[in-house]
């Protein structure tokens, strides 16, 4: 296969994945539905109640919309990601997955197609999101819609592997509620989209050291400080080793060699 | 001919990207389209093929008979490589699969049994994707669809939804998707399951024709017996294992029997498949 062969998949994967979102606006408007609920709602229902102090990257006393925004954007991606994790295990269901599995790119390419198409859809939520927030007082520096985009792809990157990953494992659609339970839920809240470490760490030392441990946290402070034009190092190691690991796993999970499909169960026929 | 024999490296490297490109010509005259030996296969405990070996020549329509269960979708996801044989060898025009999965996957074209397509896209857009997959530039692929689509009777519902298409049309369009790449080995999985007796006389007639105009190999699964015609070639599958194979009229003389109904009966202790009642 030549290099322009691989352009040529990659374009055609993403380009499937842009058409089915435009062809399901609902998707679209519930994807944004939910962050705006939480910026709309809860954050002004929040903002008396928790005081947020000068921590970087702020430099001042910051609305507590303006904290949780990045959360939300991670949020919007967490959901995307956890969403063409779904998608795969219909698409699997359905048959659909086998069109990609017979084409003869390498399997782990075919699946980094996938993911990058589901990053791109998230980031075109995110920045529809953002365009929003702005009219809600949320304005970060112009530079910052620019320079949180390699965080954005990275972070979607993480989350959409972790999709993969379990898309690996999941044999059965209906399994999926158990990743909304298990996993969506407790990565959310467990993280420092809402709320800032140190006021976790002030109640709960345990549950501190859980949110710390949270590749979700540590996408969110990626967020927090792209968008505000600096760079949060630690967080930017913990989000690359993240993907490579979930990358890895996943790309093991479909691999037709060692991966769980083969084993786990045969088809009728 | 396996490319670059006797050739720099980079010709080599040269001829080995055009054989991608264009499936047909790396191909040795005489050499099997698919040619499967001992292959088995276990889920768990569960045994799903039995030593099981199959070969396919070009030019071949050949029909794996056997009941739901019997182990032709297991078969099928192995020689697609959906997972890797573990035992046993699968070869495609003479090369190992998990050795050259790209080479050899460039090579054949697959209809599965499920449908596959997605419904919410229009027929062309689907195609393209499928294009896309097998690393065809648009222009080409424009041109493939068109003519696939003109030779199966669907250009007038190309830009339609897929949603909108009835059982035979769907079908259709999967074969069309099968053939976009010009493989030389095509693998059917049950593809008329669930269609009228119209519909499902129009692809198989159509598929008749492909393999007797291109020389292609083709393997059609199925458990519907009156599928099978005096011509074709017949493999029985029966809990994993190959029965019987050969044309219709020795696995009738192997099994001693009247005719395919009856030899399928007696091979498989008189559970036959669907349509293969004795009368």
């Amino acid at each position: 296969m030549t290099p322009i062969q691989y352009l040529r998949c990659l374009r055609g994967v993403v380009g499937r994945e842009a058409l089915r979102f435009l062809h399901q606006r609902e998707r679209f408007i519930a994807a944004l539905v939910r962050p705006l609920v939480w910026l709309f709602i809860f954050a002004a229902g929040f903002r008396s109640v928790l005081g947020v102090s000068i921590i970087p990257p702020y430099e001042t006393y910051v609305l507590y919309e303006v904290y949780i925004t990045p959360g939300l954007v991670g949020m919007i991606q967490l959901f995307n990601g956890m969403q063409s994790s779904l998608s795969m295990v219909y698409d699997r269901e359905m048959g659909n997955m086998r069109t990609l599995m017979v084409s003869p790119m390498p399997r782990w390419y075919l699946l980094t197609c996938k993911l990058l198409a589901g990053v791109s859809v998230s980031i075109l939520q995110v920045y529809v999101f953002l365009i929003i927030a702005w009219f809600w007082e949320v304005e970060p520096p112009p530079i910052g819609y620019l320079t949180v985009l390699p965080a954005l792809i990275l972070s979607g990157l993480m989350l959409g592997a972790l999709g993969l990953l379990l898309s690996s494992f999941i044999k059965q659609l209906e399994n999926f509620a158990g990743v909304m339970n298990f996993v969506i839920f407790p990565m959310f809240f467990a993280s420092s989209a809402l709320y800032p470490l140190w006021r976790i760490k002030e109640s709960n030392l345990l549950l501190y050291q859980i949110c710390a441990a949270n590749p979700f946290t540590h996408a969110v402070e990626l967020i927090r400080f792209a968008i505000h034009g600096q760079v949060n190092l630690e967080a930017l190691l913990v989000v690359v080793a993240c993907t490579l690991v979930f990358m890895g796993l996943a790309i093991y999970g479909y691999d037709p060699a060692r991966g769980l499909i083969a084993r786990r169960g045969g088809p009728a026929g | 001919m396996r490319p670059g024999r006797g050739r720099c490296p980079r010709e080599t490297e040269r001829v080995r990207k055009a054989a991608v490109i264009a499936p047909k010509t790396g191909e040795q005259a005489g050499v099997a389209a698919l040619s499967v030996e001992k292959l088995s296969h276990d889920f768990g405990k569960r045994r799903a093929l039995d030593e099981v070996s199959i070969t396919i020549q070009p030019g071949d329509f050949t029909v794996l008979l056997g009941q739901n269960g019997a182990g032709k979708t297991t078969f099928f996801s192995l020689v697609t490589r959906l997972y890797n044989n573990r035992s046993g060898s699968i070869r495609v025009f003479g090369e190992e699969l998990r050795e050259r999965p790209s080479w050899a996957l460039a090579r054949i074209g697959v209809v599965f049994q499920q449908r596959t397509l997605d419904l919410d896209l229009t027929v062309t857009q689907n195609l393209h994707y499928h294009a896309a997959l097998h690393g065809m530039a648009r222009r080409v692929a424009s041109e493939r669809i068109e003519q696939e689509l003109a030779r199966l009777e669907l250009s007038e519902r190309a830009e339609e939804k897929v949603r909108q298409l009835s059982g035979g049309q769907l079908r259709r369009v999967e074969i069309a998707r099968a053939l976009l790449h010009k493989p030389r080995l095509l693998l059917l999985d049950e593809p008329t399951v669930g269609l009228d007796i119209g519909s499902r006389q129009g692809i198989l007639d159509h598929m008749r024709r492909l393999v007797a105009e291109q020389q292609l190999g083709l393997l059609w699964a199925t458990h519907l017996i009156d599928e099978v015609v005096p011509g074709n070639r017949v493999i029985v599958l029966h809990e994993g294992r190959v029965l019987a194979s050969g044309g219709v009229d020795e696995v009738v003389s192997q099994a001693g029997a009247t005719d395919i109904r009856d030899a399928f009966n007696k091979l498989t202790g008189g559970k036959g498949p669907a349509g293969a009642k004795s009368p």
